[in-house]
């Protein structure tokens, strides 16, 4: 039984937390993908502008969310939200536009992002500094601890608060990105644009617009993304960026271009890892007595250490694009 | 043309143009009336898509006119185009592949909403099959179904003017004459039509007028029926 609450606490909360991060990024990277062809590796910073944004309204409020009963956190997100969409729409008028009138070839966008992504973790380590900081400025990060009912259970299910949000906020994010796309008028302009620019631009459709749209969306989930994942740990210059590998391997995984196939990649890539750097060792121990003599069970039994997990993304990107190279949702393929 | 005539729909005065600066059209006219079917036919290369490419400002027109309603249009962008009553079907790629058959009509009439309704209705009308299948990607649907969709997502936008490029390459003489049904149809709805096509027999019998194409030049010009009566045609253009 501890056994169980052991791989729930390690796997499934876990890994949950990690999967819906990525997914929330991943819908960022592929929508912009769909939308203007190319890899966008500034998205990681954009994530990391948005927290860094709830860093400093919460520092300037400390106390807000005391009045309603949320941290403070979550209730600067949604302006956070909006700063970082207004972030992105700028960056792509000041950077990205110019080189799509000289109608540059993919990569060039690329390096471009790049040379974002240096801009954007210079300039908030100018202000943020190096180091950790939690954004529960004032409040305090509850823990609940959920006692199972069984004779014998002596761990309980441990899950924190800005997990909970975590969950809340995931399934709402994309629940709106859901209806947008499949009924509003402009979300299904913006698949229209994906699927076929030149016909979109016959039908009348104004893809600046789109493309506008396009970055307000990607902005906003980046908002949210770096956001949550900063309330799980602590904010810092560089934690988004070094989740870029896994954030595009989840795009890939789900098909490039597919929002659906992001969400589900995300989940893929986070519970590979989690599952890769688990100690099954706990798993296998009740069933000791049953198994061989000879065969004795190092204490620790996982697949690779927890400081390899990043080359888990690593080689599932390497697997998906040898056997699937369009991802398990028929995706586009990244040029 | 007596001077009684209306003004003509479409009217392209010596037009030539290409791709940059290398002209694949020199020098052609066509004249259309707002009730008729017109039928651009002639060998690989005449420039026949090209041409009806000219029209919607998707290439540039180096030297002559093109007016709509009198009004000039050429190298005006393809957006501004569809505001002022001109749809274009497109050979190939003209669908919305990941996107139902019903939004990809929707999108037809991006630019009037308020439409839509009442549009998709009528575009049911013309193409029943589009019914029962309007909930499903038109990536999925047949080569014919698809012309269909793609026909349909052209007149949401209540066009004065549809351009088809070759609506029935590749499909089954029954889808053919189908299409072809439907081009008569929509035309008597009060909608112009032009259109590239390789079966040009089959084209011509349903045109009021056809251009024959040659070289970027017009080559013949005459009623549809005129130019299947007349040898000269049949002997070059139509295979004896």
């Amino acid at each position: 039984m501890n056994e169980l609450v052991f791989f729930i606490n390690n796997v499934v909360i876990a890994g949950s937390v990690t999967g819906s991060i990525y997914a929330i990024g991943a819908i960022g990277v592929t929508l912009i993908f769909s939308i203007m062809r190319f890899a966008h590796f500034a998205h990681a910073d954009m994530m990391t502008f948005g927290a860094f944004m709830v860093l400093l309204l919460t520092t300037a409020f400390p106390a807000a969310g005391a009045s309603i009963g949320v941290p403070t956190a979550i209730l600067m997100l949604p302006l956070a939200m909006v700063l970082t969409a207004v972030l992105a729409v700028g960056i792509d008028k000041a950077f990205y536009k110019p080189l799509r009138a000289h109608g540059v070839k993919p990569i060039v966008m690329v390096i471009g992002s790049l040379g974002v992504t240096l801009m954007l973790q210079g300039l908030i380590r100018l202000f943020a500094g190096t180091s950790g900081q939690s954004l529960y400025v004032d409040d305090r990060k509850e823990i609940f601890r959920i006692a199972l009912p069984f004779e014998g259970a002596r761990a309980p299910i441990v899950i924190t608060e800005p997990q909970i949000y975590l969950f809340v906020i995931t399934i709402v994010a994309v629940v709106a990105l859901h209806f947008f796309l499949s009924r509003s008028r402009l979300g299904k302009a913006m698949r229209a644009m994906s699927d076929n620019p030149e016909l979109a631009q016959a039908s009348g459709i104004n893809t600046n617009t789109i493309v506008a749209v396009t970055w307000v969306i990607a902005g906003g989930l980046a908002a949210i993304a770096g956001t949550l994942l900063s309330l799980d740990v602590t904010f810092k210059p560089d934690l988004s960026f070094f989740l870029l590998l896994p954030i595009f391997a989840a795009a890939i995984v789900g098909g490039v271009g597919h929002p659906y196939g992001a969400i589900a990649g995300g989940f893929v890539v986070g519970f590979a890892e989690t599952l890769a750097v688990f100690n099954w060792n706990v798993l296998l121990r009740p069933f000791r007595d049953s198994l061989p003599a000879w065969l004795e069970l190092p204490n620790n039994l996982a697949f690779v250490g927890t400081e390899y997990k990043i080359v888990v993304p690593f080689f599932i990107l390497v697997a998906i694009l040898v056997w699937r190279p369009t991802g398990l949702f028929k995706g586009k393929v990244i040029s | 043309m007596s001077s009684t005539q209306p003004q003509p729909l479409l009217e392209a005065r010596d037009v030539h143009g290409g791709y940059g600066s290398m002209n694949i059209l020199n020098g052609v006219d066509m004249t259309l009336y707002a009730d008729e079917v017109g039928v651009i036919v002639g060998p690989n290369g005449a420039g026949k898509s090209t041409m009806l490419k000219a029209i919607f400002g998707l290439l540039n027109v180096n030297h002559g006119e093109i007016l709509l309603n009198g009004q000039p249009i050429h190298n005006l962008p393809p957006n501004r185009l569809v505001e002022r009553g001109m749809g274009f079907v497109p050979q190939e790629k003209n669908v919305f592949p990941s996107l139902t058959v019903k939004e990809n009509l929707e999108m037809g009439a991006y630019l009037k909403p308020q439409n839509v309704k009442r549009m998709l209705e009528q575009v049911y009308d013309f193409f029943p099959p589009l019914v029962e299948k309007r909930h499903q990607p038109a990536g999925e649907l047949s080569g014919g179904q698809r012309q269909m969709v793609a026909m349909g997502r052209a007149l949401m936008a209540e066009p004065s003017l549809l351009l088809l490029d070759e609506p029935t390459a590749g499909l089954s003489p029954l889808y053919m004459n189908e299409i072809f049904d439907r081009v008569k149809k929509i035309n008597a709805a009060g909608v112009g039509i032009l259109m590239v096509e390789q079966n040009a027999k089959q084209a011509l019998a349903i045109a009021d007028k056809g251009f024959v194409l040659a070289a970027g030049q017009n080559r013949f010009t005459d009623t549809g029926a005129a130019l299947l009566a007349n040898p000269d045609v049949a002997k070059s253009f139509l295979g004896g």
